[in-house]
């Protein structure tokens, strides 16, 4: 174990130089992160647009995509070591806790110029690159935003009109569909990032925050308590999802829902990975996620998180300007075109969203809901721990309500005391 | 190679009578002496790089406050002291409680895990001891979960451990009837039960291999003797094959408890980052304590506590099971 923990780090603290070289200016080592159904789909996306951009440039670029359960430990290795690839995909949540490892190249104003300037980006996507007041640490790439996806048979079946838009219309159409093996909802209870998108968007809708402003960890106060609860009291209460769900982390909710044994799901762009698992496109609507009451909008009434996918530049790169060059053929707009399409994302380049690709029902819902009522996670440099740590007392939350425990607002709080006793100190 | 070096020695200086003898026979004393050394040393230096180095390292990064804004260039990351000690071992506080909290269910575990281990292995091993006819053929059985690879043979039992399609929850529940309802096993305090299993499948065969090759060197006239002199199967059993095989189960228990209470792979690939708390064995615990709220420094220094904690346990071991055999003889 020693050992273990320490291999990482063991061979780095070598890399104390500034920043990257271009020492080796005909190739790039990519590290992608898996957007589509499978990482062979991953590959069949991006290799035909790697061999245009060597086309182009005459760069190879080696390509790897990396699961997402060790995205962020190789990002964590390579930092250490100073080993690492020359362009990576992030977590955009991440963004603000890489930035402040100082592996990143930092995107400053002249560096953002060389791929046609800052404000070619949404702003919404903008919000999600780094600490705020800092050089952005990565550029949007993917934008993506949580929808209802429901299944339009069941819906029919069950007698109900339309898509819930509150939170209580969504519990009342779960129990009318939880019936005969048929559960209401999908939820992945053991991913600790899912369980964080949807507490952080549930928080923000009682008016409360995880973070004080002044960035400190605030887990505990009534509003983030309420918001966990009534979170997990959709299996734990209502009973609209199926026990089986808390240990969940595979995406196996998006093959309930896709084989009809749920009639919601709540999910980021999950049109291509829908369509992946044979589920035709008429067979789902998409509706916008509940709020508490009223229409979604800003502050309280937001219903999703600024989810996306960031590229950015590895600062120990010795190909600084070949990765300059391969961040501005990724962000072009006839590749964000085409990339944005293959996952059902959104483009966060604002001439590539203008496309007609863009503006289908299900997509617009999405659009909607990034330019008005989608929420940045907290872009502290403590945020990726805090997804780890409220992320697993949730997914033990769900553990309780699984085995049929009760979950109280004490049990809520001890859960989140728990979570935030973890948190880095210093 | 100590052979073979005089000998080279003594043809060179056949060849040459005379002239330069003292420094030629000089140099061939380095030669002889040298060496060997020359030969350890590419071992000698693998070694150092492979073990000493990250140890010494990791020793020295439990001194230092080692979070995510000094991880690209840790020898910035300022000294701590013994910081990092201090907040592992103060069990009044959330960090060195939940530590404790794990330390106490590694013991548990380890305990239980060797325990069955030796108990299933060695039963085994002492009824495969006649020959009869399926013998190889069920040995060969027996040592399929040790050959496996880790990492397949573990994921198989994530399958089966599911609460919704698993094997384990369709014969106790839907064959059976043993349960009322579907059980979970990967989450919640049903964990510890699933990891104990997973644990003892993988170990016990490895028991049962060292016991049988203990049991090839009990001559056979010992049970012959106690037979004629009216000894049953039992009193065979705690008179002669137990007191034999005691050289070897003092290795065998050792190894297995540091095995088992630094195993990392099982709770690892069962349970994934997060361990539910009623299986966070010490190994990822630590583990999460480094990579997960990215503080190297606290991890470290726990990794150091371990290391100690698992050295002090071998030594008074060793001590005491060495002091009984000099008494035995």
């Amino acid at each position: 174990m020693l050992s273990l923990a320490l291999a990482a780090s063991a061979c780095g603290g070598g890399s104390s130089n500034g920043g990257g070289s271009n020492d080796s200016p005909k190739e790039l080592t990519y590290w992608a992160s898996n957007q589509g159904a499978s990482i062979e789909v991953d590959k069949k996306v991006l290799q035909p647009e790697l061999d245009k951009f060597e086309k182009q440039t005459g760069i190879k670029v080696k390509l790897e995509v990396v699961p997402w359960s060790d995205l962020l430990n190789r990002i964590l290795t390579a930092t250490t070591s100073g080993q690492g690839p020359d362009v990576l995909n992030i977590g955009n949540t991440w963004s603000a806790s890489l930035q402040a490892t100082g592996g990143l190249l930092p995107w400053d104003k002249a560096q953002f110029d060389k791929i046609g300037g800052k404000d070619r980006f949404v702003d919404s996507a903008l919000g999600s690159t780094g600490t705020e007041g800092q050089d952005p640490a990565a550029v949007p790439l993917y934008s993506m935003a949580y929808a209802l996806y429901y299944n339009k048979q069941k819906f029919a079946e069950a007698g109900i009109d339309a898509p819930p838009a509150t939170w209580d219309e969504l519990v009342a159409a779960g129990k009318k569909l939880s019936k005969d093996g048929n559960w209401g909802i999908a939820m992945e209870g053991s991913n600790p990032s899912e369980n964080i998108h949807h507490a952080y968007v549930f928080a923000k809708q009682h008016g409360a925050d995880f973070f004080t402003p002044d960035g400190k960890p605030d887990f505990t106060n009534d509003g983030v308590v309420t918001a966990v609860k009534q979170y997990v009291d959709l299996m734990a209460k209502d009973k609209i999802i199926a026990p089986g769900n808390a240990e969940y982390a595979q995406n196996q909710s998006v093959s309930d829902f896709a084989k009809g044994k749920t009639g919601m799901l709540l999910w980021q762009s999950a049109s291509a990975n829908l369509k992946s698992q044979g589920m035709s496109e008429d067979a789902y609507g998409i509706a916008p996620v509940p709020v508490q009451s009223g229409t979604p909008g800003a502050g309280k009434q937001v219903n999703s998180m600024v989810a996306g996918i960031n590229l950015a530049v590895f600062k120990n790169t010795d190909n600084l300007d070949g990765a300059t060059e391969f961040v501005k053929f990724m962000t072009s707009d006839a590749e964000q075109k085409i990339l944005n399409t293959a996952y059902s994302s959104i483009p966060p380049v604002k001439a590539a969203q203008q496309d007609a690709a863009f503006n289908t029902p299900a997509n617009a819902v999405l659009k909607d809901t990034l330019a008005k009522s989608a929420v940045a996670l907290p872009q502290v440099p403590d945020e990726s721990q805090f997804e780890t740590a409220v992320g697993t007392a949730v997914k033990e939350l769900f553990a309780d309500a699984a085995a049929g425990r009760p979950v109280t607002t004490a049990s809520v709080k001890a859960a989140l005391t728990k979570a935030q006793q973890q948190m880095p100190t210093k | 190679m100590t052979a073979t070096a005089p000998a080279a020695e003594a043809t060179v200086r056949k060849s040459s009578p005379g002239a330069a003898r003292g420094p030629r026979r000089r140099t061939g004393r380095i030669r002889r002496i040298g060496l060997p050394y020359l030969l350890l040393l590419p071992a000698l230096l693998l070694e150092l790089l492979v073990h000493l180095v990250p140890m010494v390292i990791g020793i020295v990064m439990s001194f230092k406050e080692l979070t995510q804004f000094y991880i690209r260039d840790w020898g910035t990351a300022p000294w701590a002291g013994f910081d990092n000690y201090s907040v592992s071992v103060d069990f009044d506080a959330p960090v060195g409680k939940a530590l404790f909290h794990s330390f106490l269910v590694t013991v548990a575990f380890t305990l239980l895990s060797v325990g069955l281990c030796w108990l299933i292995g060695t039963a085994a091993a002492v009824f495969m001891q006649d020959t009869f006819r399926g013998r190889g053929l069920l040995r060969a059985l027996f040592l399929v979960p040790y050959a496996l690879p880790v990492y397949a043979a573990v994921i198989t039992w994530v399958f089966m451990f599911q609460h919704d399609n698993g094997l384990v929850n369709h014969v106790l529940h839907d064959q059976l009837g043993l349960t009322d309802k579907p059980s979970f096993w990967l989450i919640g305090d049903n964990s510890f039960i699933a990891l104990l299993t997973v644990s003892v499948w993988k170990g016990w065969p490895f028991a049962f291999l060292i016991v049988m090759a203990g049991l090839q060197n009990i001559p056979r006239e010992l049970y012959e003797a106690a037979a004629l002199d009216g000894a049953g199967m039992i009193q065979q059993l705690r008179r002669i094959t137990l007191p034999s095989l005691r050289p070897v189960n003092q290795v065998l228990i050792l190894v297995l408890f540091l095995w088992t209470f630094n195993d990392f792979n099982t709770p690892y690939v069962l349970f994934g980052k997060s361990a539910p708390e009623a299986a966070d064995l010490i190994s990822v615990h630590i583990y999460q304590a480094s990579f997960v709220t990215w503080n190297f420094g606290t991890g470290s220094a726990m990794s150091v506590l371990l290391l100690l904690f698992l050295l002090v346990v071998t030594g008074v071991y060793l001590a005491l099971t060495s002091r009984g055999r000099r008494t035995a003889s």
